[in-house]
């Protein structure tokens, strides 16, 4: 029998394999990413100040909004050719399924994450360079947090009724502590203000990691049988 | 059982009622707005009771599969629903003669917002699932880690702006600022809501019963 770490990785490794062949949802995000940057633009108008004061929000929004086009995959691949019967049939603890799934996930969304922040620079010429190492830490935190819980609610709804209705109506509420906390700690990432004056909100992202890696790891087993 | 809960509830809102609108006196800032407090704190407390009861059931349901758990966090859960609603709405028509707005982003606001719609969220996730023990092991999922955000929830959105009056009756830290009068009034209301849940929660608990042994 081959260890938990060995099995999560082979879920991982397939996933990655299945998406650069494909590239399906990555460049389906890539082009949905861009779209956004136009759709700010409109929303706003041209005024730079106004964009500059609303870019972390955007940023953030837009995040949210792809890890929900994004994230509601991740298990679609596996309904077909009798995928999930397979998954059902590993042995050994099921969360090592979610362990694999979500390392692609953050992989996926990470690089989602600093297309955003590079399309913002470029387009709403935005300084990212000096916020830039806790603007990183903030992304790391805030990509686990959202897919963390993306990923447990998408093998959730992967067999239910309206299942891209129900997806974004269960995970959005949930997200609303992780939305809050990058906002405000890429806001003052960005202003360039001292670290200790946003750590408050590094230290809510982390425990809201903390929470929902633990609660996803913990029940992730039951959503999976049968 | 459940027609003596039925009667205690409603001869305690009745004496609620009495202590809310006669024995109670008017409150010297407010005036008699103030005595919407009498629903609005007992519905939100009664609301959070109902959520803790769904996170407890949903965790009972995953480790013993016992049907009457699962019953049990369904029917806390549309009662809790409603009780926020009725929570939110209360507090809106408290709020506009007070604060001058039937909504603002406030802290606590915010935060009793978001969970009712995830608890919306929770009664739609059941009403997609026909199977029942499937809705059932997915809801129990959703209700542990709706319960687990609520914290989250609370401290983000309370660091992100506050303004609502601080809680008068269990203040950290010191003694209520309220007359007795009014203290006792609250407590009589709060118990008989609280009643009134259970009653709810009995009732709706039995008709989910006769509603699966007669679809089985």
């Amino acid at each position: 029998m081959i260890s938990y770490f060995a099995r999560a990785w082979i879920v991982a490794r397939k996933d990655v394999a299945v998406e650069r062949r494909s590239k399906e949802t990555l460049n389906a995000l890539v082009f949905f990413s861009l779209l956004l940057v136009f759709a700010f633009q409109f929303a706003l108008g041209p005024d730079r100040e106004r964009l500059a004061q609303a870019t972390p929000g955007l940023l953030w929004l837009g995040f949210v909004l792809a890890s929900l086009l994004g994230l509601g995959r991740t298990f679609l691949i596996e309904r077909e050719n009798d995928c999930w019967e397979a998954l059902l049939l590993t042995p050994g603890d099921k969360s090592a399924i979610y362990v694999g799934k979500l390392a692609g996930n953050l992989l996926l969304m990470l690089a989602v994450g600093i297309l955003l922040v590079a399309l913002f620079t470029l387009f709403f010429n935005v300084n990212v360079f000096a916020g830039m190492p806790a603007l990183a830490l903030v992304m790391v935190l805030g990509t686990l947090g959202v897919a963390s819980v993306g990923t447990l609610f998408a093998a959730m709804t992967a067999n239910v009724r309206a299942r891209e209705l129900l997806f974004p109506v269960l995970l959005l509420p949930v997200l609303v502590p992780v939305l809050l906390a990058t906002v405000k700690a890429t806001e003052g990432a960005l202003a360039g203000e001292p670290f200790g004056a946003y750590a408050h909100w590094l230290q809510l992202l982390a425990a809201a990691d903390v929470i929902y890696l633990v609660a996803g790891l913990l029940t992730f087993d039951f959503i999976l049988e049968g | 059982m459940t027609r003596v809960l039925g009667w205690l509830a409603a001869a305690g809102l009745v004496i609620g009622l009495v202590m809310a609108f006669v024995i109670a006196p008017r409150e010297v800032t407010q005036g008699h707005v103030q005595r919407i407090m009498y629903v609005h704190v007992p519905t939100a407390w009664v609301a959070y009771l109902a959520f803790a009861v769904v996170f407890v059931a949903s965790i009972v349901y995953l480790a013993r599969r016992s049907a009457t758990a699962d019953r049990l966090a369904h029917a806390s859960a549309e009662v809790g629903v409603v009780f926020t609603g009725v929570t939110i709405a209360s507090g809106s028509i408290w709020g506009k003669p007070t604060w001058g707005t039937w909504w603002t982003w406030d802290a606590r606001l915010t935060s009793v917002a978001i969970l009712f719609i995830m608890y919306l969220g929770y009664l739609l996730l059941r009403g997609m699932i026909d199977e029942r023990e499937r809705g059932a092991r997915y809801a129990a999922v959703l209700g542990i880690i709706a319960a687990l955000d609520i914290p989250l929830v609370h401290f983000s959105v309370y660091w992100w702006r506050t303004l609502h009056q601080p809680p008068s009756l269990m203040k950290p830290g010191g003694a209520s600022t309220m007359p007795a009068p009014i203290v006792a009034a609250l407590l009589v209301n709060l118990a008989a809501f609280t009643l009134l849940y259970a009653y709810f929660v009995a009732r709706r608990t039995r008709l989910l019963a006769r509603q699966q042994q007669a679809l089985a």
